[in-house]
């Protein structure tokens, strides 16, 4: 019998006022009743619509009723066939607008857990200390394939492949493994020793990682394949290139890019009292977007010890952040300055900034975007004191592969130009996530790194 | 790991370090510069190609010991190994079409304007070379600098070697006496790129200079590096790190490096003392 209760079991967490002061994990994750309890609500459906509503297909209902009878591992083995990262999948994709958001139980009360459920069968997985030794690394069919960027699209690309006996390298610019997660999502949201794990996983599975190498730099695209024996490239670099404000003042000493305040943060661990790398400690500072950037931005500055304010310019409805993560930042004490738009960024005699000269907006029509237009209130600016500005309005991605590959087709925006399985207009170079699609999702970029993988396998497995 | 094949203090607080980095050695063109990490919790610091020999593989740094990472960086041994060393990252600057140039050095700044020198003069092209340190024992690459170009200057700001002087009035004398140069390239110390700008302008002569801001990545993924130049924001790291000298707004250039300045003298402080109670 499903266990009918609306809401789903709570997560438990750090509590708001403690956790704002440190970097260790918010959400605590479920004890192994709870995660019974949880999907015992599931409801089996025959038709289930939650997974057409997930990039990678997990086979939600079959892994939610292993948990329900307690056989963990098998739910494991049910995610692990088509997720190849999923503790950090259960922790960071927008389930609300996909798996969860599609489930029936939703219609009356929330849906269930998903996200929790598969982050507990990933930790119990990974706690348990359950080796990947076990499975043995598959026998290599000889195919060489290289894979540029090792951010989420490139990871997933590079262990389907792995795991199907490709000898892949992968190709980072950083001195570290895992892209957006490692240097973007911080600490708290996405622990780094998890994402190292997976990473030891891949190279369990024989994949090679060159960090310290910028393709488009140290190497080229048709260097990769004409002299170092590649068949296929995956391109999965990323949106990285940092957009600003058009407004007086943006370069001013204490406006950031949302990259770099969490680069700092997270990447170079500028928080710990024995870094090398800087960070400023501000008091008063104004996140500028409404994303979830701007929320890790907003989220990392807290724990800095700051008064922190996001400045949107739309309204609560059109917060582009995950719920959660949105819900996490107002218990934690952020102030939300919606249907405000930062017009200048003032400054002190040494170009410190002191003051964000913001104007109110009201929403029109709706536009291109299908949410309503902000359009500016007359007469209507005021003055915040901040100390520090950070902007978190999104990403490009970076023209260095562009400038250096000859023949790769790219769009107005930047992004590269791929088919239906992410093959470029280049033969045997393929490309997905944020580098195609612009700014999006780790689960979308895993998907399109699932793709290629699929087809690089079909296009070299034919040869 | 990127092990350092060769290692010349060539002056007290300035230090050669030629490194064991093949990609970058095939790839690296004057101009250009690579981002180093020291240790494991290090922190990532651009710096300026000094040289590159493809054939060996090893590319060329020479640095002055500032702050606490350039303090660790001088601590490493020949045959000890950097953590992480990456590029070559910018763009290189264009020589092409260049006939007459006055290269101008300051300091340590000087480890890269010889690199540019010697492509200008293996082109073909008549390189008046101006470089200017603090005092005597500060010159370096005197010997290279007269082999690459058709006129040296040496200038100290104490007198104690070759002229006493700026190398602003040394590069404004020989404007005067009627040299007309195609273009003149400044790299040094931010104030001195600055007035060898100021120099040059009334004279209408294209002014290049080699901007070096604070940086983490180096691909454009930061943007802590933006500078105003004919008041557009521009990364150093990808658009440049060559700017057109006349166009950069110095001030705000000048105010952003000075971000860290107090979290910088604290950092150097401890290493000195951490580096000193190791060697005791």
């Amino acid at each position: 019998m499903a266990n009918m209760s609306l809401k789903k079991n709570p997560m438990p967490s750090q509590a708001p006022d403690v956790r704002n002061r440190n970097f260790d994990e918010v959400a605590l994750g479920y004890t192994a009743e709870m995660a019974m309890d949880e999907a015992q609500r599931c409801l089996n459906c025959k038709n289930p619509k939650c997974v057409d509503g997930c990039p990678v297909n997990v086979q939600i209902p079959q892994f939610v009723s292993k948990v329900a009878e307690g056989k963990f591992d098998e739910a494991f083995g049910i995610i692990a066939s088509t997720n190849g990262l999923p503790a950090i999948c259960g922790r960071v994709c927008p389930q609300e607008s996909q798996c969860e958001g599609q489930c029936i139980r939703g219609l009356k009360g929330e849906p269930v857990g998903i996200g929790r459920l598969e982050r507990f069968v990933a930790d119990y997985h990974n706690a348990d200390g359950h080796a990947d030794g076990a499975t043995a690394p598959p026998e290599q069919n000889g195919h060489k394939v290289a894979v540029v960027g090792s951010g989420p699209a490139g990871l997933t690309c590079a262990g389907d492949l792995a795991r199907k006996g490709y000898d892949v390298t992968v190709f980072e610019a950083l001195h570290e493994v895992g892209g957006v997660l490692v240097y973007g999502i911080p600490e708290f949201r996405l622990p780094k020793a998890i994402v190292a794990k997976e990473v030891a996983r891949l190279k369990h599975f024989g994949v090679k990682i060159m960090t310290d190498t910028v393709v488009g730099r140290t190497i080229t695209v048709d260097e990769l394949m004409d002299d170092m024996g590649f068949e296929a490239v995956f391109i999965g670099s990323g949106a990285g290139l940092p957009m600003f404000m058009d407004i007086p003042g943006v370069n001013y000493k204490g406006v950031f890019s949302a990259n770099e305040f969490l680069t700092r943060i997270n990447l170079m661990k500028a928080y710990l009292p024995d870094a090398q790398t800087p960070i400023i400690h501000p008091k008063k500072v104004a996140v500028v977007g409404g994303g979830n950037v701007a929320m890790d931005a907003a989220r990392c500055a807290k724990r800095l010890g700051a008064e922190v304010y996001i400045v949107y310019r739309r309204g609560e409805e059109e917060l582009p952040a995950r719920r959660e993560e949105v819900e996490h930042a107002k218990e934690e004490g952020i102030i939300f300055k919606l249907l405000n738009n930062p017009v200048e960024i003032l400054a002190d005699e040494n170009d410190d900034v002191n003051r964000i000269r913001c104007i109110c907006m009201e929403l029109g029509e709706p536009d291109a975007s299908g949410r309503r237009r902000p359009i500016e209130v007359p007469g209507s600016e005021f003055e915040l004191d901040v100390d520090c500005v950070i902007m978190a309005l999104g990403t490009s991605p970076n023209p260095l592969i562009k400038s250096t590959t000859e023949g790769l087709q790219i769009n107005k925006k930047g992004c590269i130009i791929v088919n239906e399985d992410g093959l470029t207009s280049r033969e045997h170079v393929y490309a997905g996530g944020d580098a195609v699609t612009g700014a999006a999702t780790v689960i979308l970029a895993m998907g399109a790194g699932k793709t290629a993988a699929a087809a690089i396998d079909r296009e070299l497995s034919a040869r | 790991m990127y092990q350092i094949v060769k290692r010349i203090e060539l002056r007290p607080t300035l230090t050669l370090l030629e490194v064991d980095a093949p990609l970058i050695a095939k790839k690296a063109q004057p101009g250009q510069f690579i981002i180093l990490r020291v240790d494991e919790n290090g922190e990532r610091i651009p710096l300026t190609i000094h040289d590159f020999d493809r054939e060996k593989g090893t590319v060329t740094i020479i640095f002055q010991v500032v702050g606490a990472t350039t303090q660790r960086l001088n601590h490493l041994r020949q045959g000890e190994c950097l953590h992480d060393f990456v590029g070559p990252l910018g763009k290189p600057t264009e020589t092409e079409g260049l006939k007459k140039v006055a290269v101008v050095g300051g300091g340590v700044g000087c480890a890269i304007a010889y690199p540019v020198t010697r492509k200008l003069h293996e082109e073909g092209a008549e390189v008046h070379a101006i470089i200017g340190f603090r005092s005597q024992d500060l010159v370096i690459l005197e010997d290279e600098f007269r082999a690459a170009s058709s006129l040296l200057r040496v200038c100290t700001d104490d007198g104690s070697y070759g002229e006493k002087g700026l190398v602003t009035e040394v590069l404004k004398a020989l404007l005067d006496a009627g040299n007309q140069y195609d273009q003149v390239i400044a790299i040094g110390p931010m104030a001195m790129m600055k007035f060898v700008s100021k120099t040059t302008e009334p004279y209408g002569v294209k002014t290049i200079v080699s901007m070096s801001p604070i940086m983490i990545d180096g691909t454009g993924m930061c943007g802590g590096c933006r500078i105003s130049v004919g008041g557009e924001t521009k990364f150093a790291c990808v658009d440049g790190p060559d700017f057109d000298g006349h166009q950069v707004d110095w001030d705000l250039a000048v105010k952003r490096n000075q971000m860290y300045q107090a979290f910088e003298r604290h950092q150097y402080e401890e290493t000195c003392n951490l580096l000193k109670r190791e060697a005791e």
